[in-house]
């Protein structure tokens, strides 16, 4: 199959039935390898890996801090591919899809954010600084408040998945200004990317590089958080399909009286 | 065997219960909004389907 046509394939899941028929049937791997991940890669970071010269046992909190700021950032980049797709395509099931995601951003800011205020007190002896990372970080969760509190305002779910998706598109700079922020502006308290980064990982260069002993139960709790992000989308994009079902039974139900 | 935290350890503790908490709570949320909906509709469904 050419890749024009594998492309042309995707489109299939914006039928709903073939949509909720998929994934239901992968869902149960997601699932179980997000899980065993998460467990996995936390006891081994928790109870196998040594305190940090510097930063002691708190640097047990890097298995939930990193992944949670990852999700957080790419789960609106997920969110912005599907309101474009809405937009351009008018796919009910992309828009849906989007709104599934924001809780899911939403609980994932707030432990990025919570993790890193109680990290930041004793290593930096404050909770709290208008740092642009964290401040980045704070409008983005804002963001997602916004953009829950929008689809729920507005009954007619065509203008909200619009307007939400507007609201996205405006929202896409906080998202990727909280990965960029500490590179745009060199200042404040938040260290520069010391995981995703091409030269830390391999090993080019030294500065600020996670080691290995850090690295590989994070990588497996990086990857279990993508896997528990997909379960979680699939499995509330099928329950907002159906609530959309619903809502238009009942409109039929009293249409016919 | 619980590891030795240190100074730290209500930092650590913290961060992995305040975590482990919002993660469960979203789960949790998910799930039971999912199996209310899925009710509702079948329920729906079924009324429709008997009343033609």
């Amino acid at each position: 199959m050419s890749i024009a046509a594998k492309a042309n394939a995707l489109w299939e899941y914006a039928n709903p039935r073939k949509f909720l028929a998929t994934s239901e049937r992968v869902m149960p791997f997601f699932w179980v390898s997000s899980l065993a991940c998460i467990v996995v890669g936390l006891v081994w970071g928790f109870f196998f890996t040594p305190d940090d010269y510097k930063q002691g046992s708190t640097v047990k909190i890097i298995y939930l801090h990193v992944p949670a700021a990852l999700m957080a950032i790419n789960c609106w980049l997920m969110m912005l591919a599907t309101s474009l797709v809405w937009l351009v395509r008018r796919h009910h099931v992309s828009a849906l899809a989007a709104r599934a995601a924001a809780p899911v951003g939403i609980v994932m800011t707030l432990i990025a954010l919570a993790t890193g205020a109680i990290w930041g007190q004793p290593m930096w002896g404050t909770w709290w600084a208008w740092d642009p990372r964290l401040t980045s970080f704070l409008i983005l969760f804002l963001f997602y408040l916004g953009y829950v509190a929008l689809w729920e305002a507005i009954e007619d779910p065509d203008t909200a998945a619009d307007l939400t998706s507007v609201l996205c598109l405006v929202g896409s700079v906080f998202a990727i200004l909280s990965r960029y922020a500490v590179n745009f502006w060199n200042q404040g308290l938040h260290q520069g990317a010391s995981v995703m980064r091409a030269a830390a990982v391999t090993g080019a260069d030294t500065e600020e590089k996670v080691s290995n002993i850090y690295f590989y139960p994070l990588l497996l709790c990086i990857i279990g958080f993508v896997l528990l992000f997909i379960a979680l989308v699939l499995y509330r994009t099928g329950t907002e399909i159906r609530a959309r079902r619903v809502k238009a039974l009942l409109a039929r139900e009293r249409v016919n009286g | 065997m619980m590891p030795d935290l240190g100074k730290y350890a209500d930092t650590v503790l913290w961060s992995y219960a305040a975590s482990i908490g919002l993660l469960a709570l979203l789960i949790v949320f998910s799930i039971a909004r999912g199996r209310k909906i899925r009710a509702e509709m079948e329920k729906v469904e079924q009324r429709m389907t008997r009343n033609g």
